[in-house]
Formats: structure tokens, sequence, C-alpha cells
């Protein structure tokens, strides 16, 4: 708790550096990535990434210093470079997009390389630091670094609110953008090029290698939370922020943990977390789903049994012991325990020393679903064309899963019949 | 009559290879135009062309007398349904608000006009209530409508729809044709490419006939006649196939320099 305190007194000005500093890196490469990850350019983003290098070297080379304006329009040409080869070559050739992205950042970045290398020999005296870029050394940030990914940040702002609901459009549907006259190769430039100017900020921090994580995976675990763009891209930048928070916070208390690295752990922990929460699409909710629909399916199969039984002595509400239906339908044990005891918590069944019998609203239900049933097989039957002795399997499973609006189209639809293909009562409440 | 859509000798190709030859035709205004052809014909190939969204290797388009960017505001494109990604963060309003994006708005907001636009033309395709809903979790034909909605936002006087009755079912389709007849007697041209031999006599006042080159282009009695039918559907012209393939492989340009300036 006491580091905790200690880091956001920020009593040393560098703390203060570095939190600012992955703070806006964070936010702006999560709030352009949320276009990146919608138009399915991820890959692409990672190809930036690693292109940029010769750019950055070439402009060192030039400039002969650590300038960060220069670094960046070197970078930004190069990633530029990068992007249009990528479009010609899958455009030009015979050759698919996904080999065109390899081939691109495998070129570049052995490059980029190349020259890293030269400059490292070169014995250049500010060529300290220029490694960095490769992975990453947020705790090495300056004032001056600082200053730039404010502008950068404001930047992106002012061209994501500007053309907010043209670059929705042109994520969406492409091809209905231009159709109405939008000059749609412009606007992904201005896109591409946002992109391009958030992974040539973030390398400072995380480096070449993890860039992608950065712009990518805030987006993606946004994705799980929201259906709106807007909340989407306000999420996916909270998640970039926090997460260029907790990687500074994390290597603050240990010090010799890195910053760049921790940030993307943090953002990879956010993405697992929402992958398995999200409500909806989370692997939980879809776990919840279905045992709900195990849950239906064996209640209305016992209940389904024990109204056939009743059908068969002429009289609903009986005491049925579980031999007779285990002889009707065999039941797994533990999946009819499970039925019995959702049954009776519902009051559509009542336990008796023999066995169990259907309540009034148990019989409603009941017929319910054998009516559903039988239904389904006039369906598969009338319409379909099914034989009688083949529809049997089909409707066990549909009977459970029609809904109330769909019970009354099949009505409609087979004019309320009496019996169904197997010439049995279908049982109407009303 | 009045032309709405002229096209004239347009030829394309999709990487080197032609997939339209030659194509030439005016279709009229006011009517309920279907272009019908088997798959792989080039109906889509055609419309996109039509939109400026492919350049042809050699000819033209004009619609209502002038080139296309001249006429934008008045024409109307429905892409096909499976050509995007329906689960694209949006609301239903969201993408029919889409049909009153223009080039002259780019840095406005939408304004009460375009809302109120947006939602009548829900209220046509009868998906009002469905406004708010996650565009993920609509059906294939409420997908449908929505584009649909969509292009209707938009005011236009031509339409062009991709293959507007795939994947809907039966009461949808009903509803979807009543709407676009009548947009064809408040004066609206309204050109669909549709696979359906079965039903493009009934729903079609005129016709368009094609595979990979154009078999005819008239009136629905005249087109549907058995030997044109048989012309388009009879599979491919051996020789105009050959010659394709040709084209591709040995990457031989489609015009000469000289003719190519002379048609455009």
């Amino acid at each position: 708790m006491d580091t905790l305190f200690e880091f956001f007194s920020f009593n040393d000005p560098n703390v203060l550096i570095v939190t600012l500093g992955t703070f806006f890196l964070g936010a702006i490469s999560a709030t352009t990535g949320c276009f990146a990850f919608l138009r399915k350019r991820s890959l692409v983003g990672d190809a930036v990434a690693h292109a940029i290098l010769p750019g950055i070297a070439l402009a060192f080379m030039i400039g002969q210093e650590k300038n960060p304006i220069i670094l960046i329009i070197g970078a930004l040409i190069s990633g530029w470079i990068a992007l249009l080869s990528i479009d010609h070559i899958s455009k030009n050739s015979k050759i698919k997009s996904d080999t065109a992205i390899g081939l691109v950042l495998s070129v570049f970045f052995g490059f980029g390389i190349l020259l890293l290398t030269r400059i490292q020999h070169s014995g250049a005296g500010n060529q300290a630091g220029l490694d960095k870029f490769l992975f990453g050394k947020a705790a090495s940030m300056s004032v001056q670094d600082v200053q730039t990914f404010a502008i950068v940040g404001l930047i992106t702002l002012i061209i994501l609110s500007s053309f907010y609901k043209e670059f929705k459009l042109i994520s969406f549907n492409p091809d209905y953008a231009s159709s109405v006259g939008l000059p749609v190769r412009t606007l992904e430039f201005f896109l591409s090029s946002l992109t391009v100017l958030a992974i040539t900020t973030g390398i400072q921090s995380v480096g070449v290698v993890l860039m992608a994580a950065l712009l990518i995976t805030p987006a993606a675990a946004a994705r799980s939370w929201t259906h709106r763009l807007g909340s989407m891209i306000l999420l996916s930048a909270l998640f970039g922020a926090f997460a260029g928070l907790t990687g500074t916070y994390i290597s603050y208390t240990a010090p010799r943990m890195p910053t760049g690295p921790w940030v993307v752990m943090a953002l990879s922990f956010f993405a697992l977390f929402s992958l398995v929460f999200a409500p909806k699409r989370g692997v939980l909710s879809r776990i919840r789903q279905q045992r709900k629909n195990r849950e239906k399916i064996i209640t209305e199969n016992i209940l389904k049994a024990m109204y056939q039984i009743g059908e068969r002595h002429g009289a609903q509400g009986d005491v049925v012991t579980e031999e007779v239906l285990q002889e009707k339908r065999s039941f797994l044990k533990r999946e009819f325990s499970l039925g019995v005891r959702l049954l009776r918590k519902r009051l559509w069944i009542i336990e008796s020393p023999e066995g169990w019998k259907l309540t009034t609203s148990g019989v409603t239900e009941a017929s319910r679903v054998v009516r559903l049933h039988r239904l389904w097989e006039m369906y598969l039957n009338q319409k379909m064309n099914l034989q009688a002795d083949h529809i049997h399997p089909n409707a066990e499973t549909i009977e459970h899963i029609i809904t109330p609006e769909i019970e009354r189209e099949l009505i409609r639809e087979l004019d309320r019949p009496e019996r169904d293909p197997h010439d049995r009562e279908i049982p109407y409440t009303s | 009559m009045e032309t709405a859509l002229e096209v004239h000798n347009l030829t394309v190709s999709y990487s080197r290879k032609p997939v339209l030859w030659d194509v030439d035709f005016s279709l009229p205004k006011g009517k309920l135009i279907g272009i019908v052809g088997p798959n792989g014909s080039g109906k889509t190939t055609l419309l996109r062309t039509i939109m400026g969204l492919l350049r042809p290797d050699s000819g033209y388009v004009k619609i209502f007398d002038q080139p296309l960017n001249d006429v934008r505001e008045r024409v109307s494109y429905v892409p096909q349904r499976e050509s995007v990604d329906w689960d694209f963060p949006a609301s239903v309003m969201d993408v029919v608000e889409m049909g009153r994006y223009r080039r002259s708005s780019i840095f406005k907001r939408l304004t009460q006009h375009d809302r109120q636009l947006s939602k009548e033309s829900l209220e046509k395709v009868q998906m009002l209530e469905y406004a708010n809903r996650q565009i993920s979790q609509l059906s294939g034909g409420q997908q449908q409508r929505v584009f649909i909605a969509r292009s209707l936002a938009q005011q236009a006087d031509l339409y062009l729809m991709d293959e507007p009755f795939v994947g809907v079912d039966a009461a949808t389709e009903d509803a979807i044709l009543s709407l676009l007849t009548e947009m064809r007697d408040q004066g609206k041209t309204v050109i669909i490419v549709h696979h359906d031999l079965q039903t493009a006599y009934d729903y079609f006042d005129w016709i368009v006939l094609m595979n990979t080159r154009l078999v005819a282009s008239g009136p629905v009695e005249e087109v549907f006649t058995r030997d044109l039918l048989q012309d388009a559907y009879g599979g491919r012209l051996t020789v105009l196939s050959k010659i394709g393939d040709l084209i591709s492989k040995e990457e031989f340009p489609l015009r000469e320099r000289d003719f190519k300036d002379r048609e455009s």
C-alpha cells in the first residue's frame, strides 16, 4: 500500500514522466487500434510496426541525432511505404495478402536490423538508446518524448472526431462509402496514417515486437463488452491507458521489471478476463447458456414422458413411479434426479411415496411440450415431405426451442391440425 | 422514352480475366428492371462497374446522360448482404443513417432532417421497432431490409440492388417486392441483380439477360423466349471462354491503346 501511495504522489519526477508517457501511448494506440481491428487489419499493424525500423535508422543516420520529430517522420515514411507495398503486392500479383504481409514484414525488419547494426558499429555518440526501438525502454522516457506523445494524442483525437462517421462507414462497408461519393482512398490514408503514427510513438515504450499487442489487444477486449462503436473506442482507450499505468507501477515496485512487457501483460490480462467474463460473448456466459439448455431438455423430457403415460391411462395427474418412467424412456440417473429436483422446485410435479404426479400447471406445461413436438412433426411431414417414421428424432430436439411466436405461426400455417402424423391427438389448451 | 442508364461497350476483367465482353444497353426510366443470368455470368461485376467500384478495360457508363460523379446523389447502391461483416458494432439506426452521409457532409453532424428520413425509411421496410437492435442480432431477411432502408434514406432516383432476395423468407420477399413496385410507380428506376428465373418473369418490367456477354435487353415479354433463355443458360460460349483464358495467361491487353482512347 505504501508503494502505491508513494507511486501516485509522483515525488520522483521521472515516475511522473514515465507514467504520463505510457498512459498516453496506451490510450492513443488503443483508440486507433479499434479501427485496425474492425477493418480486419490487425496483422498489417504488426507488419507496419516491424517495417518502421529502417525508417528510424535512416532518419538517425541522416539527422545524426535522436530528435523525436525527425525519427517519427522517418518512421512514418517507411511505415507508409510498407503499407502501400502490402496493398500493391496483394492487388497486382498472384501473391495472397497474408504472404504479402509476411514478406513486407521480414524484408523491412531485416533491412532495419542491418542499418541498426551498422549504426551501432559506426560509433556515433548518440546511438545509445536506438536499440530501445527493438524491445522498448519506457523507463528512459524524456520530457520531450511525453510532449511528443501528447501532441500525437491531440492530432489523433482531432482527426478521429472530425471523420468519425466516415471512418465508421469505411470500416463497415467501404464499397458503399465509395458509392455515395466519399473519398474512400483519402479517408483510408488518414486512418492508416493514424495507425502508423500510433505505432511510431508506441514502439519507444514497448518496442517493435510487442507493438501489435498495444494496438489490437485493447480493441479485442473492448469489443466483447459493448455493441456500440463509440463506447468500444472509449473502453479500448481506457484499457490501454490503464494497462500503461499498471505496467509502470509494476516496474516501479519491482525495479528489475521492464515496463513495456508489463504493459502488454496487463493488456493480455484484460483481454483474457473479457474473453471469459463478458456477457453474451464470454466463455462463461456460453457455458451458463448450455447448462440452461440441458436443464430445459431434461425437465421437458420428464414432463413429456409423464404426460404420455397419463395419455395411455386416459387420465392426467396420477402418480407415476420412477420404474414406469424409466421404462417409458431410459433417462440417465444423474440427469433424471436433476430434472425431478427442478420440476419440484417449479411446482410442476408433487412427490408422493410411490413416485410423482403432475400438478395442474405441470399438466399445462407438459401438454405444451407434447403439442410442440406433434406440431413440429406435422410440419416436417407436410411442409418438408419427410416420412412419418423419419421425423421423431428431429422433433425430439426442436420441441425444446420453439418459441410461442413460432408456435402461433406453426398453428396458422398448418391450419390447427387435430392429429399428428402418427395419428395421436395434438393437445390444445384453448 | 427517357434513359436512366446507358452502358456503352463495357469490357471488364477480374485479375486480367475478362468477365464482361462489350456489354452495351440502355435502360428506360421508371421501370423495375432485372439483370438476370446464371451464376458467374458477371451480374455483380456489371453492377460494381456501373457504381464505379471497378474500372472497366473499355467502355463507359452514363446515368441520366451524365457521368456517375455528377449524379452521385441521385443514385443509390445496395451491395450484396454477405459483402459486409454483420458483427460490426453498430445498431440498425446507425446503418440506416449511413444513407445520409455525403461528400458534402464530411465534418458535419447529421441533421434532424437526416434522422427523420432514416426513421421513415425504416418504417417503410417495417423495421422501425428494431431501430436500436444490434445488427449482429438480425436475421438474414432483416439485414436485407436494413440495407434497403439505408438505400431509401438516400432519396435517390435510380436504385441498383445486388441480389436483395437472397436468404430472405417468402413473406419478406413479398414485402420487399411491393415496396420496389411502389417506388417504380412513383417514377423511380429500380435495377435488380436477380438469379432466380422462376420469379423474374413476374417481378420485372424489363429484363437484361446476360452470360458474360449481353444476350438480350428489353421488355420482359420480348426477352423471355425459349431461344434467348437457352442462349443465356446453355453454358458459356466455348471459344469466348478460351479467348478469355488465353488473355489472362498471356497477360495480353484487352484493348489496343488507340481504340481505348476512341471509346472513352
